[in-house]
């Protein structure tokens, strides 16, 4: 049985990378909101989702207007990746805006009621706009960076098989890095950063420091749901397929990855979902060999939720967090 | 008409004469035009008169009871809509108790609980399993499907089922921090239908995805239960059973440190509630309505499978609550009837009447818009706008107002000996 599982473990892991990488992302996004506003927002999965459908329409677009095949491919997915991340953004100004600001100082519970709110309505939105252009909801992108590799780990060690992986693989591998980076950098390094962990740690007293908090609110969306959003478009190219009802479970995984690290923590959040994609793949490829047939890869679902429940109920505060006790 | 507004109130014989002129009315035009859905529920509506009006509550109770059992049932029951109206009403009353358990829920004890649909599931599969021949294939003894008559008991075993899973599910997440609590259920919720869509293998339980078939009817004395009218009246006594239980909840010992739990906590620990017990038992109690619910309706459709019990229904049922009024018993019945009939009734007619006229070619009408399949986006707008603009719903909860005054002369009364009551010189120093 070891030697089975060592012999796919290649393919496990760079499978588990990639998908680890999108829900790393996507987990920054729910732990920003969560840090600076203390709420689960429900609709960062649907902006995921609309990310990608943007995405994916772009590049029907460009296609039929021949755009696409007259420059580099690797231009025209960073030109959508601006774009649609610069829209997805001011998507998620907009929803702060319209739906959580008003209700800043409500009970938390009508806020988090709002925020399913707002998912239930983005996923319909999607569902009959894209419905409504091409007659069917299930869109499928123009297939880009197809070109298979390999990487020899036989030649390591003969009890490993080969892992293969496409280039757009590599291309989201190195997308979610250069974005990780970027946000460590933008968030440890830069004044607004600053002013962003300022107004998490204590919004009133920030507002004193003469920090314009609603501004910094509305970066933080903007930041958290540009990445999402050029996730999504990354996760489009990456599997191809997408359908509104995606950034549900995937949110939900990614919120379980954000929880994982430590909420409001941003290096465990990505920590966190690489570890819960490996761990995903692993027993999407593994349980049916460990659990002798009984649970089949259905049951990979199952499996991340378990690992939530698992966190929550020994380590609430994350593997990377600090324990907070609350103050009376 | 602030003018009739104000004579009609106070005046009850008045009130009495309109709400009766009402019913006559509505319940004659259903008699005699069958087919209008509009006189249908223009009937149904006159329960939400009865509600405003000033009736002693004993009275209300009765007409209401003479509405539901007698009015409707009859005046529906000469044309052929009226195992469909029949339909309507039973699922409203299934939707009913399960809004209830949940008011319990997120109304009373502020947890958000996004899986609530798990707890129907499970009521369903429990009755399902057994009723149907697919016990056989792991229980080492007995005969399977069992017959109608256990359908009694299975309510019961529902309500129990549901309320244990309640508490399993209960134990390890209310130690934790409250939004987490959302997520968690939301997992909850998922996993309970993915296991039920596989536990087809190793040992075949649930049937996996092709679900149960011919579920076994319920019986009692050689009488079968197959008809929506006779559902309806099932449906009805643990309607009944349900409210009656909600009400005594809500302003009892408990009921109270439910919602002390959901205005503070730490207050509400530093007042002597067990955090975790009160919790706990909002949601054994909310399950176990939902449970029993799931067993009437695995019986009622005799058919049960893992579609029924997606997240969108936990969210419709959340959406009622929210709609009536978190907390208000009243409220969130209005909020399921709203819900049920625009889901059942009002969305497939307009879908209807829109393809009907795009067939005339009158307007050209794209298939996507269709509202019936825009379920999501109504619901999400009326979660918004109600969280927004009216979070106490459409018939704010009431709390009952003591007279201080009153209740110091009725204590004063039951006391033997008069105590006198020192300040405290703690304080003072």
């Amino acid at each position: 049985m070891l030697a089975e599982i060592l012999q796919s473990l290649p393919q496990v892991l760079v499978d588990g990378i990639a998908l680890g990488a999108i829900y790393a992302v996507i987990a920054l996004g729910y732990t920003m909101v969560y840090g600076i506003l203390e709420l689960i927002n429900f609709a960062h999965g649907e902006i995921f989702m609309t990310g990608a459908f943007i995405g994916v329409a772009m590049l029907i677009l460009m296609t039929g207007m021949g755009w696409l095949a007259a420059m580099p491919a690797i231009l025209a997915l960073i030109l959508v990746l601006v774009v649609t991340s610069i829209l997805t953004g001011f998507m998620g100004v907009g929803i702060e805006r319209m739906a959580y600001r008003p209700l800043r100082n409500s009970p938390k519970l009508i806020t988090l009621i709002s925020a399913i709110g707002v998912s239930f309505l983005l996923q319909d939105l999607v569902r009959f706009i894209t419905e409504y252009k091409r007659g069917n909801y299930i869109l499928t992108g123009p297939s880009m960076f197809n070109e298979q590799f390999s990487i020899k780990f036989s030649s390591i060690s003969s009890s490993f098989s080969d892992a293969f992986f496409k280039t757009s693989t590599l291309i989201l591998i190195i997308a979610v890095v250069i974005m990780m980076i970027g946000l460590d950098f933008f968030v440890n390094k830069t004044k607004w950063g600053m002013a962003m962990r300022a107004v998490a740690q204590d919004r009133e007293t920030a507002s004193l420091m003469s920090i314009n908090v609603n501004r910094v609110i509305s970066l933080t969306f903007f930041i958290g749901s540009a990445l999402g959003g050029a996730t999504g478009v990354l996760f489009a190219v990456q599997y191809g397929t997408i359908d509104p009802y995606i950034g549900f479970i995937l949110g939900l995984k990614a919120f379980t990855a954000a929880v994982l690290g430590g909420i409001g923590n941003i290096r465990g959040a990505m920590a966190g979902g690489l570890m819960l994609g490996i761990l995903e793949m692993f027993a999407a490829a593994n349980l049916q060999l460990l659990t002798g047939g009984i649970f089949g890869a259905e049951y990979k679902d199952v499996f991340a939720f378990a690992i939530l429940i698992v966190v929550l109920i020994f380590k609430p505060e994350g593997l990377f967090g600090k324990a907070v006790t609350e103050k009376v | 008409m602030n003018k009739l507004t104000s004579k009609l109130k106070g005046n009850k014989l008045a009130q009495i004469i309109l709400l009766v002129l009402y019913v006559l009315i509505t319940s004659l035009s259903l008699y005699l035009a069958q087919a209008s859905v509009t006189a249908f529920l223009l009937l149904l509506f006159s329960l939400l008169l009865l509600y405003y009006t000033e009736l002693p509550d004993r009275l209300k109770w009765l007409i209401a009871g003479v509405v539901l059992i007698g009015v409707i049932p009859f005046v529906s029951s000469t044309g052929p809509g009226y195992q469909s109206y029949m339909e309507v009403a039973t699922v409203v009353g299934i939707y009913v108790a399960m809004a209830l358990g949940l008011n319990i829920v997120v109304g009373l004890a502020g947890l958000l609980d996004l899986g609530f649909v798990a707890f129907f599931a499970i009521g369903a599969y429990t009755y399902g399993i057994f009723a149907t021949g697919q016990a056989a294939n792991f229980m080492p003894f007995g005969t399977f499907p069992l017959s109608g008559e256990s359908f009694w008991i299975f309510i019961l075993i529902g309500c129990f089922v549901a309320a244990l899973f309640g508490v399993l599910l209960g134990i390890p997440v209310l130690r934790v921090k409250g939004d987490y609590l959302a997520i968690v259920t939301l997992g909850f919720g998922e996993i309970i239908r993915i296991v039920f869509n596989n536990l087809d293998k190793p040992v075949n339980i649930t049937n996996g995805a092709m679900g149960l078939a011919s579920v076994k009817p319920p019986e009692i004395f050689g009488y079968q239960f197959v008809y929506p009218n006779q559902f309806y009246f099932i449906v009805l006594a643990i309607l009944f059973l349900v409210i009656l239980a909600v009400r005594r909840f809500e302003f009892s010992k408990i009921g109270r440190s439910w919602k002390a739990v959901r205005e503070n906590e730490i207050a509400a620990q530093s007042m002597g509630i067990h955090l975790v017990r009160t919790k706990l038992l909002a949601f054994a109690i909310g399950a176990s309505f939902s449970g029993m619910m799931g067993v009437v309706f695995a019986a009622k459709q005799t058919f049960v499978d893992p579609t029924s019990f997606t997240l969108l229904e936990s969210i419709t049922i959340l959406v009622m609550v929210i709609l009536g009024g978190m907390g208000s018993v009243p409220g969130v019945i209005l909020g399921a009837a709203v819900i049920t009939i625009l889901n059942l009734q009002v969305l497939t007619e307009v879908t209807n009447y829109l393809n009907q006229l795009s067939l005339d070619g009158v307007i050209s009408f794209p298939e996507a818009l269709a509202p019936a399949k825009m379920q999501r986006f109504i619901f999400g707008a009326i979660l918004i706008i109600f969280a927004i603009y009216r979070p106490q719903g459409l018939i704010p909860s009431k709390n009952p107002v003591f007279d201080e005054e009153s209740l110091k002369e009725g204590s004063k009364k039951h006391r033997k000996e008069k105590i006198t009551v020192e300040p405290d010189k703690g304080f003072q120093a």
